[in-house]
Order: structure tokens, then sequence, then C-alpha cells
């Protein structure tokens, strides 16, 4: 046992982090909020994915989505997304480091991603629609499979489209330089949230 | 955040993320056109799902060097989330699955 005088503050106490005045999380609240949030979200979008999941293994049979759908089109979609949340880390990671210009070019090569994701999306849609699918109904006899496809990517959509308009208003505030690295940051985490939840939409709508 | 070396060595982290994703999504468009029983390829697609969304969590989300207390406020959810909705939903949706046989 130490016995020494060494300041007890350089000792990484546990107990300490629930006495107050510090998040016992290591976080700012803001940071943690996002977090809540993206748990709640991911819980959300399992929820609409698990109803895909047991309407699809309940009915016995569905569309072959090899058929119906552009698996390249899609595969693109998700290589474009990926890439665009590896430019977002980046542009975190600038941030941190104070490189300014760098934050701005990749906060907006990871929007170019979204936007590219986006048109994908639309191509996708027009096309689906173009073939006879409604909310409702579908030429393929299984009304489920286009509403759950509708519903599910309609929802990851909106939510890659708000991401846009998150970015955007970041690299505004940024370039104003009326915001902290923390909140390019914390853009940074509902975006990869955005491009999580579609690994899973692209392996269970479009790969299964 | 001892990172005050050569910036550009401090990005290499991302890339070589990136690069693993890239590798993990060619494999799961390679397993589709191999025409493997449907078992199998759910499950290998299920697990290879898993592996992008931990290294995305992880590296690019920076959860891998946050506090703990942080990774299993996000990582429990999810783990119960899979429990309960597994052990609810499954054995409903597999007894109609076979009563329409």
């Amino acid at each position: 046992m130490m016995t020494s005088t060494h300041a007890i503050s350089q000792e990484p106490m546990s107990s300490s982090d629930w006495e107050g005045g510090k998040s016992p999380f290591g976080i700012g609240w803001p940071k943690l909020m996002m977090w809540l949030f993206l748990v709640q979200d991911t819980l959300t979008f399992a929820g609409l994915l698990t109803a895909y999941g047991v309407m699809r293994l309940s009915l016995g049979r569905w569309a072959v989505q090899a058929e119906v759908f552009n698996l390249y089109l899609v595969g693109a979609m998700t290589f474009i997304l990926i890439c665009s949340s590896a430019t977002m880390a980046v542009a975190v990671s600038a941030a941190k480091r104070g490189d300014h210009r760098k934050v701005s070019t990749y906060l907006l090569l990871t929007t170019l991603g979204g936007l590219l994701f986006l048109g994908g999306q639309y191509i996708e849609w027009t096309h689906f629609i173009h073939e006879g699918a409604r909310l409702f109904t579908n030429p393929w006899g299984i009304p489920q499979f286009s509403a759950t496809f509708f519903i599910t990517t309609g929802f990851h959509g909106f939510h890659v489209a708000a991401g846009v308009l998150y970015l955007l208003v970041t690299l505004w505030r940024w370039n104003r330089r009326s915001i902290q690295p923390e909140s390019v940051e914390i853009a940074g985490l509902y975006w990869h949230f955005v491009d999580l939840v579609w690994v899973f939409i692209f392996t269970l709508l479009y790969l299964i | 955040m001892a990172e005050t070396e050569h910036a550009s060595g401090g990005y290499r982290i991302y890339a070589v993320t990136w690069f693993w994703l890239l590798v993990i999504t060619v494999l799961e468009l390679a397993i589709v056109l191999l025409h493997v029983p449907k078992i199998i390829l759910a499950a290998a697609l299920v697990i290879m799902a898993f592996l992008k969304a931990g290294l995305i969590v992880a590296y690019f989300m920076h959860l891998k060097y946050e506090k703990l207390s942080l990774v299993y406020t996000v990582v429990v959810p999810m783990v119960f989330l899979a429990v309960i909705l597994f052990s609810f939903v499954a054995p409903d949706a597999i007894h109609v699955f076979r009563l329409r046989r």
C-alpha cells in the first residue's frame, strides 16, 4: 500500500466520478444526449426490422430481391455511405486538431456522400414504383414486400436527409467559428449511426 | 490526446477501418452470389453485419476509447434487445411459418 504524499487527484478513483461536478461517463452532456438518442433510434429501427423479419418469416414466401432490385446500385450506395463515414471521422479528428480547412473539406465530402446516397435511393424508388410497387400493393402479390421496403428505407432516407441538413448547418457554424470541435464530433456520431443502420437494412432487406 | 506527431498519422486508423469495412462488404456481396443454403447465408450475413457495426461503433464513433460506463450504456440495451426480440418474436413467427406449410 502506498503511504507516500502523492496527491489523491492523480489517482483515477472511480468513486469520485459520482461525487458531483463531473460527468460519470467522462463526456459532456451534449455528447451523452446524442448517444442516448442514438440508442433510442436504434431500438426504433430494430422494431421496424423485426416486424419485417416476423412478417417475412411467417409468410413463408417473399419476392427475390436480386431480381427486383439492382444489387450493384445498392452495393454502390453502401460503399458511398461507408466512405462518407470515413470522411466524417477525418473531419472530427481534424476539428480536434484545429485544422479548420480540413474540417470544412471533409464535412463537404461527407455531405456529398449523403447526397449521392439519396440520389441512389431516389433512382431505386422511382424504378420500383415504375415496376408497379405501391405502399400497400405491388405486382409480386405480396403486399408486405413493398410496404416494408418503402417504410424502412423511407424512414432511413429521412434520417439521411436530416443528416445532410445537420452537416450543412454544422459546416456553416464551423466556418463562422461559433462551435466547438465537440459539436462536430456529435454531428459525426449521428452520421455514423445513419451508416450503421444502413448496414443492417442492406443486409436484411436486400441480401438475405 | 497525445497525438502531437505528424497529423497524417492520426488519420490512419480511419483509413484502416474503412478498408476492412469495404472488404467485409465485398465478401457480403460475394456470398450472395455464391448461392449457399439460405440458413448459412443468413447466419454469415448477420455475423458480417455485426462485424461492420462493431468497427463503425468502436473506431468511427470512438466508443473503444470512451469510458466503460458509456460503452455499457450503449451496448447492454442492444444485447438485451436482441435477446428479448428473439425470444418473444421468433417462436410466434416460426410457429406461423410451420402452420402455413
